[in-house]
């Protein structure tokens, strides 16, 4: 009787498990991030940690990061420490994260991958990433009020098209209120070098700037700016507090709600390849707060800018726009394709730099 | 207070003061865990299972052994000679750089041809690394340790160069890295790790043979005892000398060679990864003793494998697990000097030197 009493329990609790099974819990979902910089980089990074953060507060999932992964194969190796310490699904927010991840993907067809700012995706690796070249139109608009040189200093990561794309998204800003501007470009070869960042933007100074903008994740570009008395855009998020006598606004990042919508997507079993690039009306990206050191009138010129964006009266890459050569890029009411921006690999007028 | 070379060291005492160092380590490592608040104890269980917790991670374990092993073997035949070779590191890069060349360029090569054509080129390209310092030491009595040091940075300027210019992947949209290497260019697995291990084994046991049973490697211990002995025998010191140091860079060029075509598939600025530096530590806390260098080597990249994993798994910034690896290599460290020296505190030795 007692064995099959105990044979008859062992079959129901096997049951009841397995009936647990199929419903997943948020709390047994762990997700990793790769990230390409330190948590307390005061940017890129930050921002993304800023989504971290943000998951885990709402969907109750496990999270597990790793800080400072180079972009060669340490990654392909970082994500297999996290797929083996259970993560079901993995962020990998840096360019040169791509080809391991995708690499990966096709090995681990049960985990979901997420890889942002690149191009490729397969059956269960999606892309994503934010038309912050809107906010950078935006924070151009910003910088060529307030420069008196005429000549605005940008300190750049990689020639990438992501980078590229910024660029000519800032200098298309800056020139829609002061036709004379111009953008020197200088390439740093990092994204998170504070030291190196901030001499960057100091040879700029030198060479004549009186604004400095960045695409980089630290503020060492804002704090040469402040140094010398300069004005500066920051990036990633609100830098007021690192350069509180030079910062204006920045472009900046709000990877929260992706990062929700996309986990609970794999939750119920609905995940979807996608490539996602979400602009202002979904409020993935947006300008920071105008400071004090902005100049007067800025609110007003962004406010307009920004209001024509989100109606779609106006599309930052669109016709006439010349290249550095002044020759026609995009013609008279035509603009660019997302797939011809997500290639950019040439400079508009205006910008002084070359993208080798 | 001064510091005596010690004459009295017995194996028990040796084991003593080693014991004391681990238990002084393993408290102040406590100490700072504790107050990033995490359970010390824990985190060492989770150090442990990062390292073997898994197949998986057993094989990652043992991916990082395998140059830390061959590094180390080289390295030791240039200290037998009290030759001191910082250099590895660079050695490291050159020889992976001379792989790449051919990785990059005769990919249409079948793998029999091409890998092996790769080690050739590696090993050359470590050992002409390893000549250059050497070169200067044997002609000019340059000081080998800044020499070679300086030649690591040379060594990585150069594949900086190369990722931004030449070889640039054109295919990467701008992005600077070289290209991924063909799979012809890449080294086979077996038991699920890249045959390196197989080489590194080989290596121990040449190596071993080498060093006591043939005329070069008597030649090599009588160049380390004095110099003045080998001459009077009539060795040709300089010969020696080089070709040792050939073999030493050549076999840190292995290694370099191993690493882009076993675990990166590409060159990149981070292919020497540091292994070059640590296998110093590694050679010279095995006593120079190919046999010992294995279990050595082993611990330590139980410490990196551990280290990365109780970053993800506790969330420890990478600092703070940098951190506790540093501490954990002062006090062994630290503890062979306390082997090799004593401390004696002596009132007097302040008059005399007033």
């Amino acid at each position: 009787m007692k064995k099959v009493l105990s044979l008859v329990l062992a079959v129901v609790l096997v049951l009841s498990l397995a009936a647990c099974d199929k419903v997943t819990k948020p709390e047994d979902v762990t997700v990793g991030f790769i990230f390409v910089g330190p948590i307390g980089d005061g940017g890129w990074t930050y921002a993304h940690n800023e989504g971290r953060l943000y998951l885990e507060q709402e969907l109750g999932v496990k999270t597990i990061y790793k800080e400072s992964v180079l972009e060669d194969q340490t990654v392909e190796q970082e994500m297999r420490n996290m797929i083996d310490q259970g993560a079901t699904i993995i962020f990998a927010t840096s360019f040169g994260y791509m080809d391991y991840m995708e690499k990966l993907s096709s090995e681990f067809p049960d985990v979901a991958f997420y890889h942002c700012s690149g191009y490729k995706t397969t059956d269960n690796m999606s892309n994503y990433f934010g038309r912050i070249y809107e906010a950078r139109y935006l924070s151009g608009i910003v910088a060529a009020m307030k420069t008196e040189t005429n000549k605005i200093g940008y300190v750049a990561a990689f020639p990438i098209p992501e980078v590229i794309r910024g660029i000519n998204a800032f200098t298309l800003g800056a020139q829609s209120v002061n036709p004379d501007v111009e953008v020197e470009v200088v390439w740093t070869s990092t994204w998170y070098d504070p030291a190196k960042e901030k001499d960057a933007a100091i040879a700029l100074l030198d060479g004549g700037a009186d604004v400095i903008a960045q695409h980089q994740d630290t503020a060492g570009p804002q704090q040469a700016a402040e140094e010398r008395g300069a004005y500066s855009i920051g990036y990633n998020t609100d830098m007021s507090a690192m350069a509180p006598g030079s910062y204006m606004t920045a472009p900046i990042w709000n990877w929260g709600p992706y990062y929700v919508e996309q986990v609970q997507s794999v939750i119920d079993e609905a995940f979807v390849s996608t490539s996602y690039w979400g602009g202002m009306n979904d409020g993935i990206v947006e300008l920071a707060p105008l400071t004090a050191n902005a100049p007067e009138g800025a609110q007003a010129a962004v406010d307009t800018a920004k209001a024509a964006i989100l109606d779609g009266s106006l599309v930052v890459f669109a016709g006439p726009i010349m290249n550095q050569a002044g020759e026609v890029a995009v013609a008279d009411g035509a603009s660019m394709a997302d797939g011809d921006m997500l290639g950019m690999m040439w400079f508009v007028k205006g910008v002084i730099g070359s993208v080798e | 207070m001064r510091m005596i070379k010690r004459t009295d060291m017995t194996k028990r005492k040796a084991i003593k003061i080693r014991t004391v160092a681990i238990i002084a380590a393993i408290l102040v490592t406590s100490v700072f865990i504790g107050s990033i608040g995490h359970n010390p104890f824990k985190v060492y269980i989770s150090m442990i299972e990062g390292a073997f917790g898994s197949g998986y991670r057993i094989r990652d374990t043992l991916t990082i052994t395998i140059p830390l092993i061959v590094t180390s073997i080289g390295i030791m035949i240039a200290f037998k000679m009290k030759f001191w070779n910082i250099g590895a590191e660079g050695q490291i890069i050159v020889g992976a750089l001379f792989a790449s060349y051919f990785a990059l360029n005769f990919s249409y090569l079948p793998k029999v041809v091409l890998l092996p054509l790769m080690f050739i080129a590696g090993f050359i390209g470590g050992g002409l690394w390893a000549l250059i310092p050497t070169f200067f030491k044997v002609q000019f009595g340059t000081n080998e340790t800044i020499f070679t040091l300086m030649m690591n940075y040379v060594a990585l300027k150069w594949v900086t160069y190369l990722q931004y210019g030449p070889w640039k992947d054109p295919a990467s949209m701008g992005f600077p890295k070289i290209a991924n290497f063909e799979d012809s260019a890449l080294l086979p697995k077996l038991f699920g790790i890249h045959i390196g291990w197989v080489i590194a084994v080989i290596l121990i046991i040449i190596i071993t043979f080498m060093m006591n049973k043939t005329k070069q490697g008597y030649e090599i211990s009588v160049v380390g005892e004095s110099v003045d002995t080998a001459n009077y025998a009539g060795m040709n010191v300089k010969k020696i000398i080089l070709s040792a140091l050939f073999v030493s860079g050549g076999i840190a060029g292995l290694v370099g060679m191993m690493q882009v075509s076993g675990v990166n598939q590409t060159l990149t600025t981070q292919v020497a990864a540091g292994y070059g530096y640590i296998a110093i530590i590694t050679a010279w806390l095995s006593g120079l003793k190919p046999a010992i260098i294995l279990p050595v080597s082993l611990l330590f990249a139980v410490m990196i494998k551990g280290g990365s994993f109780i970053e993800t798994a506790y969330q420890i910034p990478q600092a703070a697990s940098d951190i506790l690896q540093s501490v954990i290599l002062f006090f062994v460290i630290g503890s062979e000097f306390f082997i090799q020296y004593k401390l004696i505190m002596n009132k007097r030795s302040k008059k005399e030197v007033a």
